[in-house]
């Protein structure tokens, strides 16, 4: 049994949960966030290359002075100030292709770096009762990484308060326990980290989560 | 609670037979291993579990009955697998069953000796969690936090959670050792059902490792026993080789190739993998610097370097001499004390003159010696890095030859103002109680300490200012050493065949498992797939990272920034079981 339904993040950004009912016992919640956008990928571009042509037209107006001694060494010797306007000339040119080029690069690896380690697309979380809950996020270029931690060691999920910035969100988290105490909490896992939804949509996986958990130990186990 | 098949992703499409497994109690879990086909012998069944058991001491029984039919179902087929449930009793009883073709799977699990109450469920919710056998069996799991109290040994209680299900498949070794050619009682289904696992590679390497490593071990421990005479603990000796980085990479490599080559065979799987990583980091090691030395005696490319290194000794001691021309004049506009700088200057100036002729006397043997300490690098790319270090060290010596003089001028400086301070003000350090108090002084003590305290303070720039040309140059060679130390550091402890296994193995080194829901059919059990999730690469070079020789510098930015106020000199690599000074 599958779903969708929309809610929006702490950003106001649109978000889509779709929730699959495998089984009473088992349940997935995927939380799509909104995909890289046209505008802040072309201002971007747009700020590195005129940065780039900036440095470009600085260097220009430094070298129409002829005060530039280390094209001389960097000549291997042979160019002298007023004779050596041809390969100065050339040696300019490739300096700023040389600037140019690097902007291509650093846009290329950037993006390329973004996509993979930091734009994450969608957020699944997979509760299947007596055995564990399993988070995983994906990102832009297809990398998945994947969380699971086994029923015996989670001890409730909950929705807590954070103070984020100047804003106070809500945000769902999984406790841990602590072997030592057996009262106590040894970690707090957050879950949906770069997704942030509102509260609304929080309480649907609440809700569901605590249905799962109260199923499994309501049944007792076999002997 | 629901009950968890764990089925091997090689057994989906066997052909009917019986389930063997262990039964997990603690988690309502049944770990199946393998599938006993028809026809058999229930004697001899029992007969090859209780040697398995013996051997691999995991509880193995027969779990259930495993049905692979065609669409029409055989009613004598199913009859007869009940009635194998009264053989083989084993609580409880599953029965596992698939159509041939299909994704469609039944499970049924009757509990004999538990009477159904009336208001529990008639059959128990079973999920099927299908493993591939071969990657459990081969991985190690490497759990997040190492609990402290947690007792290495004890196998069989406390394995928690998933990791029961990997120690099971892992123990249960002697259950696969046989295929399907072999001419056995009970035929058996598994992994390595299709052909047994080997690689003549690796058979060869293991037999032929006995003599090698006895052949290596002896004539490693000849020289270890070199080494330890008598001659190398007088005076002289040990104090060069405790200061030379080289004899402490050599014994690092000495100690490592020890350990690779000791005959014990590696207890556990860290013990092995860090033999490994050992050998492979040497074998890296000696191949680059085969490479170096292949490229350095090429192209008379030595006799260059000789060629180059005196000139640039003498560049070296020219510029200090310039240096120390420009502080006996006036430094940056700084009006120095035009006596003591002419005696520091001078004083300065004759070091390096003394220097200069005892390079020049070297030089007609530069080329030798540089040619055999290039032969050092077939000893691995570390040796000749720390041979490279050896040589800046001496080569700058006479900079650390000045750094010490003006340290310790500097640092008696310092003393003898912050006592004649004490005494301006009328206090005293009392060293019984280590605290400054308060002292009456005679007229001519406080004349004399005042006097005293007047021209140290005004002599104090022009000693400072040596003292921080000086320093700034020490800092600027240790800086170069310290990044050649942190190559071969680098080297040293970087765990390469870790890195390897995880780029090309990944599922031998697992962080965890992640789980896959596959197709689902309402009224029928949850089918979930289990892989292997790998380790990221930081915990495994976190895990794996091998100790390097340990001279890093012990203190922090604070106490240095405290040490070079002050003027105490800094030892930038203490070596091990070297005392304080």
């Amino acid at each position: 049994m599958e779903d969708e339904l929309t809610f929006s993040d702490i950003y106001g950004g649109r978000l889509a949960l779709l929730r699959r009912y495998y089984s009473p016992s088992c349940r997935e919640f995927c939380l799509s966030c909104p995909r890289l956008s046209l505008r802040s990928l072309t201002a971007v571009t747009c700020s590195v290359w005129l940065a780039a042509y900036g440095l470009f037209t600085l260097f220009e107006q430094n070298k129409a002075f002829p005060a530039w001694p280390r094209v001389d060494s960097l000549n291997s010797g042979i160019c002298r100030r007023p004779s050596g306007n041809l390969t100065a000339g050339v040696w300019l040119s490739l300096q700023n292709s040389m600037i140019l080029s690097a902007a291509i690069f650093i846009t290329l690896i950037g993006l390329l770096g973004y996509l993979h380690f930091v734009k994450i697309d969608q957020e699944t979380l997979l509760i299947i009762d007596s055995l564990g809950i399993q988070m995983t996020s994906s990102y832009a270029s297809g990398k998945e990484s994947t969380t699971f931690i086994e029923m015996g060691k989670v001890k409730d999920v909950i929705i807590n308060e954070a103070i984020y910035m100047q804003k106070v969100i809500y945000y769902l988290c999984i406790l841990l326990n602590d072997p030592m105490e057996p009262n106590g909490i040894s970690q707090v896992v957050p879950v949906f980290q770069s997704a942030k939804p509102r509260l609304d949509c929080l309480i649907e996986v609440y809700r569901s989560c605590q249905e799962i958990l109260a199923h499994g130990k309501a049944t007792p186990t076999s002997p | 609670m629901v009950l968890k098949a764990f089925f091997p992703t090689c057994c989906t499409s066997a052909d009917s037979g019986l389930l063997v497994g262990r039964w997990v109690p603690e988690q309502n879990s049944a770990v199946v291993l393998a599938v006993v086909h028809f026809p058999f012998i229930p004697i001899q069944v029992k007969e090859l579990l209780a040697q398995v058991q013996q051997a691999s001491r995991v509880g193995v029984a027969v779990l259930g009955t495993w049905c692979h039919r065609r669409q029409e179902p055989e009613e004598s087929l199913g009859h007869f697998l009940e009635g194998l449930g009264a053989i083989f009793s084993h609580e409880p009883w599953l029965q596992l069953c698939r159509e041939r073709g299909s994704k469609l799977w039944s499970c049924k699990v009757t509990h004999r000796q538990v009477p159904t109450s009336p208001d529990a469920p008639g059959e128990d919710q079973v999920m099927l969690i299908f493993y591939d056998q071969r990657k459990v069996l081969l991985s190690q799991l490497h759990p997040p936090t190492a609990l402290p109290d947690h007792q290495a040994g004890d196998a069989t209680a406390s394995t928690r959670g998933l990791a029961a299900v990997f120690d099971t498949v892992a123990r249960s070794e002697a259950l696969f050792r046989s295929d399907r050619f072999d001419e056995g009682l009970v035929r058996l289904s598994h992994w390595q059902s299709e052909g047994v696992e080997a690689s003549i590679i690796v058979e060869l390497a293991k037999q032929a490792s006995g003599p090698v490593c006895l052949l290596f071990a002896y004539l490693l421990s000849l020289i270890s026993a070199a080494s330890a005479c008598r001659v190398f603990k007088l005076w002289p000796l040990s104090f060069i080789c405790s200061k030379l980085s080289t004899c402490e990479q050599l014994r690092h490599r000495l100690e490592q190739l020890t350990f690779i080559f000791s005959t014990q065979k590696a207890e556990n799987a860290s013990q092995l993998m860090r033999k490994a990583n050992m050998l492979v980091s040497v074998l890296l090691d000696v191949a680059l610097g085969l490479t170096l030395l292949s490229w350095l005696h090429g192209k008379d490319r030595i006799g260059q370097l000789a060629d180059a290194l005196v000139p640039v000794a003498d560049w070296v001691a020219e510029e200090l001499q310039h240096l120390l021309q420009w502080l006996m004049g006036a430094p940056a506009g700084l009006k120095m004390n035009r006596a003591l700088d002419q005696v520091l200057g001078r004083f300065f100036l004759y070091h390096i003159h003394l220097w200069i002729s005892y390079i020049h006397l070297m030089s007609p043997f530069i080329e030798r010696i540089l040619w055999h300490m290039g032969l050092s690098a077939c000893l691995g790319l570390t040796v000749s890095l720390s041979i490279l270090s050896d040589i800046i060290a001496l080569l700058t010596f006479h900079i650390y030859c000045f750094y010490v003089y003006g340290a310790r001028l500097y640092c008696l400086k310092i003393c003898g103002l912050s006592s004649l301070w004490r005494l301006f003000r009328g206090k005293k350090w009392n060293v019984l109680r280590q605290r400054v108090d308060s002292c009456s002084y005679d007229l001519d003590q406080l004349f004399i300490g005042t006097l005293l305290f007047t021209i140290l303070v005004f002599l104090l720039p022009t000693t400072a200012l040596y003292y921080l040309v000086f320093t700034l140059l020490r800092l600027l060679v240790v800086t170069v050493q310290g990044l050649i130390h942190l190559l071969v550091d680098l080297t040293n402890s970087l765990p390469l065949y870790a890195l390897g296994l995880r780029l090309c193995r990944p599922y031998r080194l697992s962080a965890g498992v992640k789980f896959q829901v596959l197709e689902h059919e309402a009224g029928r059990p949850l089918r979930l797939l289990m892989q292997i999730n790998p380790l990221p690469y930081n915990r495994v070079v976190h895990t794996y990272r091998l100790p390097s020789c340990g001279c890093h510098p012990k203190h922090s930015w604070g106490s240095l920034c405290r040490k070079l106020f002050f003027g105490e000199l800094i030892y930038p690599w203490r070596q091990r079981g070297e005392k304080q000074d």
